[in-house]
């Protein structure tokens, strides 16, 4: 966009500022049966820019999951500020995020259209107007043949796509990927990738992802943030520098295997410590 | 032959065996024709019995009660599942009483519901819904507790308040379960009505049968026998199909 044709200072400000930003965020579980309070998170300080595709890769325990529940709106911070547009998330899923899970949460009772139409229950558009929302998303998933199947008539990757296109029909400004692909195999992972990747650019909405794979988050984003063992915080944010119009062909760019070496060596020593404090 | 028809046709086979066998038990004059007729003749008589109507009432008070016992079983079942399954303390205590509930042989309470509710239809009702009840609540709780976490976590994500979350998520997940007490309720709750009826009732099956087998009228009381345990299987299979077809929607059974 150009700066130029915003036409006063506040409209800049606005466009400029950060998506989402997260200030001195922690995370405290209390005690259970009484054991000692975990520190699962933070602090974190960090600001996603509207419109880009950020990954978050951690070694497993550090709190990948909590980042993602806690800017979802899905559990509060124990400390810290969380605002989403500038409103602070408060414990409650704001509109606007559109949220897709590890685990398969297709609506098995439900058939594939009827799965996306849950998404829009509480829009009150015409019948008709919803139908052609649900029909167009349907067709961006390439999901319009099995509109009538049952998930359970489907495989892992068509279902996670379902619970994509869910998302989608809400046409939200963020999305939130919880290691969507982690049931599938690498192939499909890599498909599903550009997928993903073809439907940021479609809808313009920001994407944050967290996913263990380092080539994954390698492949797919803008900007990755390598977070440390428990008690998670961000060591290092890596900028990939790939345009815009990208596919998992960039697998085969020079600077591919650099940038995965790169978040290796940053993964490696915390790897090793979060596997010590199993 | 088709697999599909391999199983229902060894069922129909295993009747068939069992019937021929008193078929013939009869025919030797080894079971009496006052304990018992042959079975030929049980099937004359319910032919001409359900022709004649004589019964008809009898059977749609009976049906009545039982639907009346059932629906109440599953509406406080399900209700009081869900608020049991919401207070962990209570369900602990309460699991002692759900676990227990079956030794406990209802039916000795029927002189006490008639004190309380009279002679009429509330004593075999309230005896069907005790029966039925409680295997509702099992169930219900089983499915409550087999919903995936995710999917509980999708109706915050769809910003949903409790009662859609009950209706859209937790009910049509739970459904299968709920479904297997319903059977039982069913089940539990025929049962429960007839013995009431055949105990102290002046109507119903179970009062026909009573009033049958006082009077040694073999004519009657095997034709109505028969005619509970159609019912029972009929109803029993449809739910049992439901079920089935559930599962298989949900990938649960092949």
């Amino acid at each position: 966009m150009d700066l130029g044709r915003l036409k006063n200072k506040q409209q800049k400000e606005t466009f400029l500022a950060p998506l989402v930003s997260l200030r001195q965020v922690k995370k405290v579980f209390p005690p259970v049966r009484g054991g000692n309070p975990v520190h699962a998170l933070g602090p974190i300080d960090l600001d996603l820019r509207a419109g880009e595709f950020f990954a978050v890769v951690g070694p497993s325990g550090c709190g990948k999951s909590t980042l993602f529940e806690l800017i979802a709106g899905l559990a509060p911070a124990t400390e810290g500020t969380i605002a989403f547009e500038g409103k602070p998330i408060a414990g409650n899923v704001p509109d606007g995020i559109g949220v897709v899970f590890q685990e398969d949460s297709c609506l098995p009772w439900r058939t594939v259209r009827a799965n996306i139409e849950l998404g829009l229950r509480k829009s009150r558009l015409p019948a008709a107007e919803r139908d052609a929302k649900v029909g167009k998303v349907l067709e961006l998933m390439n999901l319009t043949e099995f509109a009538s199947h049952y998930p359970a008539q489907l495989s892992g990757g068509m279902r996670q796509r379902v619970c994509i296109a869910r998302t989608l029909v809400m046409e939200p400004r963020l999305i939130l990927l919880d290691e969507p692909f982690a049931a599938l195999d690498q192939q499909t992972r890599l498909l599903m990738g550009e997928e993903v990747l073809r439907l940021w650019r479609a809808i313009g909405a920001t994407v944050f992802l967290i996913t263990h794979a380092l080539d994954e988050a390698a492949m797919l984003s803008d900007r990755i943030a390598v977070m440390s063992a428990r008690p998670g915080h961000i060591l290092e944010i890596v900028e990939t520098g790939w345009p815009r119009e990208r596919d998992s062909r960039i697998l085969e760019d020079d600077r591919f295997g650099p940038t995965a070496a790169h978040l290796w060596r940053l993964l490696r020593n915390e790897t090793l410590r979060a596997a010590d404090a199993r | 032959m088709r697999a599909k028809w391999r199983i229902p046709l060894l069922r129909l086979l295993i009747l068939a065996i069992g019937v021929g066998v008193l078929e013939v038990l009869c025919a030797l004059d080894i079971i009496d024709r006052l304990t018992m007729q042959p079975p030929h003749q049980i099937f004359l008589d319910f032919i001409h019995l359900m022709a004649s109507g004589a019964i008809n009432q009898a059977i749609l008070h009976t049906l009545k009660n039982v639907v009346i016992a059932c629906a109440m079983a599953l509406i406080v079942g399900i209700t009081f599942a869900s608020i049991v399954h919401l207070i962990p303390p209570l369900r602990e205590v309460l699991d002692l009483v759900f676990s227990t509930w079956y030794a406990v042989p209802i039916l000795a309470f029927y002189p006490l519901l008639i004190v309380v509710f009279g002679l009429g239809d509330l004593p075999p009702i309230v005896i069907g819904f005790l029966q039925g009840v409680v295997a509702v609540i099992v169930s219900m709780l089983d499915g409550l507790d087999r919903v995936p976490r995710v999917l509980r976590k999708l109706s915050r994500v769809q910003k949903m308040n409790r009662l859609e979350t009950a209706l859209l998520i937790t009910l049509p997940a739970a459904a299968p379960w709920v479904l297997t007490g319903a059977k039982l309720a069913i089940m539990f709750s025929i049962i429960g009505v007839v013995a009431s009826e055949f105990l102290m009732a002046r109507e119903g099956l179970g009062y026909e049968l009573s009033y049958a087998y006082n009077n040694f009228d073999n004519a009657r009381m095997y034709p109505i026998i028969v005619l509970v345990i159609v019912f029972s299987v009929l109803v029993n299979s449809l739910l049992f199909r439901w079920e089935a077809h559930l599962l298989r929607q949900r990938g649960l059974r092949s």
